[in-house]
């Protein structure tokens, strides 16, 4: 495995800061991992780009560009991404252990402390609140990320016109996800495809 | 909350294969796939309670790290429910978990591994950036889709319509605003406990 992607933009690679191991690797995916509430991409270009500087940010929207684009939540794929390119295979475990490790017990943790007080009518209506701000954090996002379908190679109407269908189609007809990836997903590649010059 | 169910060892292999079949149709993240999850566990195999499913991913939200750990804690109810209370239920929860966990991430990490440096090297390639720009819309359709169906399970926007509107105000602070996320989930949770919404 060749460890590293030169990029023709970056400075040398030698003057900059690197993982020295796999546990190093472990422990700083753990750490960004845990001040992640909600959400974990901006302390992800915070600690890697920023404080540790193991990357510069034209570096870290083209391996997000890919972490998204490839299928898996997204922050776990850039783990993945990074871990690899410093120490091959064992990395990218090292990396993907550190993110969902400790997150993991934490959570678990946080369920049970929920089970003892479930019952408790208090307990229903904080999870009922907070059931529907969940809600409308993933709405949220998805407006903010709509905002970038304006230049969209396909135009904002026909763009607005996928979306809808998909939205109707799993709210409303209850069709299952496969399906309609390889539709109407598929149909909306093509179309971009097309669009896109050679 | 307890909700006494019975696993067959067909059943936990099941849910495994499952996971698995969805891991590599999770593009634009895990939360995208949430309305099958729940078309799957709550309306399908009634393994799960509708509240279960909202807590898992409300709990998810509110804990640090990614939110692909609430697909740990589903697992993690169905194993309560399946174990009962006690030593077994808490087994059956970590089987639970990890069951899922696998399942998800054992397709989509492999895969990313093995495409990492292929799609480093081919950015400009059509294929790549038609892949990448024609899944867009679709994504936030998944998205919006998520979010409703989320709400209906809370309660009907007719009858329970506090709790559509704060659905609506946090999707529009999270818009326009840099407000911490922590915030809205303890406004969330404060407004739930008074009986607001």
């Amino acid at each position: 495995m060749a460890p590293d992607h030169p990029h023709p933009d970056s400075p040398p690679t030698a003057a900059r800061p690197r993982p020295r191991n796999p546990a190093d690797l472990f422990w700083s995916f753990t750490w960004l991992a845990l001040q992640g509430f909600g959400g974990v991409v901006a302390v992800v270009q915070r600690e890697l780009v920023e404080k540790k500087r193991w990357m510069t940010n034209e570096e870290f929207l083209e391996d997000w560009a890919v972490a998204q684009v490839m299928p898996g939540p997204n922050v776990v794929n850039l783990s993945i991404m990074i871990g690899d390119r410093h120490f091959g295979l064992r990395g990218a475990f090292a990396a993907l252990a550190g993110m969902l490790s400790f997150p993991l017990v934490i959570a678990l943790a946080v369920a049970l402390v929920y089970a003892q007080w479930a019952s408790h009518p208090a307990m229903a209506g904080a999870l009922r609140g907070m059931g529907a701000v969940a809600a409308g954090l993933i709405g949220g996002m998805g407006l903010k990320l709509a905002v970038a379908l304006r230049t969209h190679p396909l135009g904002p109407g026909l763009c607005a016109v996928i979306a809808g269908v998909s939205f109707a189609a799993i709210v409303w007809l209850r069709v299952p996800l496969y399906g309609l990836l390889l539709v109407v997903g598929g149909a909306a590649c093509v179309l971009t495809w097309r669009k896109l010059a050679p | 909350m307890t909700h006494a169910i019975t696993l067959q060892p067909l059943d936990w292999l099941h849910l495994f294969l499952y996971y698995l079949s969805i891991s590599l149709l999770a593009v634009g993240g895990a939360i995208a796939t949430a309305p099958d999850m729940h078309r799957f566990l709550v309306d399908r195999n009634a393994w799960l309670t509708d509240m279960q499913f909202n807590a898992s991913i409300a709990i998810a939200q509110a804990a640090p790290g990614p939110n692909v750990l609430f697909i740990a804690l589903l697992g993690w109810h169905v194993g309560l429910n399946a174990g009962g209370p006690g030593a077994l239920g808490w087994a059956y929860g970590l089987l639970g978990a990890a069951l899922c966990m696998l399942g998800i991430m054992l397709p989509s990490a492999t895969l990313t591994w093995l495409a990492t440096r292929w799609a480093h090297r081919n950015r400009e390639r059509r294929a790549v950036r038609a892949f990448k720009q024609g899944m867009a819309p679709l994504v936030i359709g998944l998205l919006m889709a998520a979010t409703w169906v989320l709400g209906r399970a809370q309660g009907q926007p007719a009858t329970d319509w506090p709790l559509w509107l704060l659905t609506a105000a946090v999707a529009l602070l999270v818009w326009r605003t840099k407000l911490h996320l922590l915030w809205m989930l303890g406004a969330g949770a404060l407004l739930g406990v008074l009986g607001w919404v």
